[in-house]
């Protein structure tokens, strides 16, 4: 039976009739044609569906639809803000922090939550907050700049 | 990797939630953060007919403290406990527990009681639960029970949750700063390879260690425990004590981990978790 859900994605509201297993990737991407975010392993390992939930960095593969009903969810495309990057994102612009970018959604996604938990982490703090998020480029190095940059650029 | 279809219920209630799994009966799945359930369904391990999401009972969701008890409701996530300032101060060991497992994501939105229930061998809290000496409140058609952490963890992903019953809370004693958990960690998953909680009792000289990860279930280290009884806990007493930490169990064997290599695992890491824990206290 299908499941009526009322989502607001990047402040805009999505209302749609969902089967329960229609994962919050799969809505996300096909429902609302936000493509941004990335289905990398669906084995909620690599953090490429890495979206923001009421806040919260949830890996959207591994979360229904359903249970997004009613609640806000951020994607990599409500970062920028009037044509303004976000400083996550410039930070990745500025240090080279993607090769590929499959990966990149969702490393700015969690970047994000981490700076929103603690405006100044130490490198360290960036490598334990990125772990759920993996990078077959492995481009670590610049990515942990990239986020450093962000950090510094938010206190500014 | 899509789930067999199922139909969704929301309980906004605990005792809607009894009266939907009593109605169901093994058709049903209880979801709370779904972190074990649903990777297990989108690999049709679990095929439930209808799953019932608890994850918005309120009541379920709080960390309270009465008389020297802490209560944690089952849908306390793992983040809200790795962040809770009440359990950094009166109970440190879960909060430590906590910020190990998985990673942000997993632990944003993975649930206490939802962990335990699943009793995964592999899991973190099962060793600071048992080494706590945990009470599991368990809700059912007929009124609560309680269970002590030794008789809740039964075998490999089976806990003494009954079908048509729901966990509530988990009860956990304040403990000063005396505890500590270890883990060699399988290095994609976060999941214990050999982990040990150990609680260490100057005054009394007692200690309570607890080990998850090497056995199909978490297990308390008797041995090592009564070495350490009435004995003063120093570097030496320590080591000596440690190394009874896997006696008289069938260690468990994968690619991970040969069984005489958890052992020696769970050895090392109950001497590491006892020091850790002394020097705390």
């Amino acid at each position: 039976m299908n499941i009526s859900v009322k989502i607001s994605v990047n402040g805009v509201l999505h209302e749609a009739e969902v089967e329960p297993r229609l994962l919050l990737a799969h809505f996300l991407r096909e429902t609302c044609g936000l493509t941004g975010t990335h289905v990398g392993c669906e084995t909620s390992v690599c953090g490429a569906c890495t979206v923001l939930v009421d806040g919260q960095a949830v890996k959207s593969c591994t979360m229904f639809a359903v249970q997004a009903d009613g609640t806000e969810v951020t994607t990599v495309e409500g970062l920028a803000s009037n044509g303004e990057m976000h400083p996550v994102q410039e930070g990745f612009w500025e240090c080279h922090g993607l090769q590929c970018g499959y990966c990149t959604p969702g490393m700015m996604m969690t970047a994000v939550q981490l700076l929103e938990r603690n405006e100044a982490p130490s490198r360290d703090d960036i490598r334990h907050a990125l772990d759920g998020n993996l990078c077959r480029c492995t481009g670590y190095t610049h990515i942990i700049d990239a986020v450093e940059y962000a950090a510094k650029k938010g206190r500014a | 990797m899509i789930p067999a279809a199922f139909d969704y219920v929301r309980a906004s209630s605990l005792n809607e939630a009894l009266d939907l799994l009593a109605k169901h009966g093994d058709d049903a799945k209880i979801l709370a953060g779904g972190h074990s359930l649903i990777p297990a369904m989108k690999l049709r391990l679990s095929q439930p007919k209808v799953v019932i999401d608890i994850s918005r009972i309120a009541d379920l969701h709080s960390v309270n403290q009465q008389n020297g008890k802490i209560a944690i409701g089952a849908l306390t996530t793992h983040y809200e406990i790795e962040s809770s300032d009440l359990l950094k101060r009166a109970c440190p060991l879960l909060p430590e527990v906590a910020g190990s497992i998985g990673d942000v994501q997993v632990r944003n939105k993975g649930t206490v009681g939802g962990s335990c229930v699943h009793a995964d061998p592999a899991g973190d809290w099962p060793a600071a639960m048992l080494a706590l000496d945990a009470e599991f409140e368990i809700a059912g058609p007929n009124g609560s029970r309680t269970v002590a952490a030794n008789d809740f963890f039964v075998d490999i992903l089976t806990s003494a949750v009954e079908p048509g019953e729901i966990l509530k809370f988990i009860h956990v004693p304040a403990t000063a700063n005396t505890a500590a958990y270890v883990k060699f960690a399988q290095k994609a998953s976060g999941f214990a390879i050999a982990g040990v909680a150990a609680v260490v009792d100057k005054t009394k000289k007692e200690v309570a260690v607890a080990v998850t990860g090497v056995a199909a279930k978490a297990y308390r280290a008797s041995g090592t425990e009564s070495s350490l009884r009435g004995v003063e806990p120093t570097a030496d007493s320590i080591a000596t004590a440690a190394e009874k930490a896997a006696d008289g169990i069938d260690p468990l064997s994968d690619i991970h981990a040969s069984a005489d290599f958890r052992a020696h695992l769970a050895r090392v890491q109950a001497k590491r978790a006892l020091w850790a824990a002394v020097s705390r206290g």
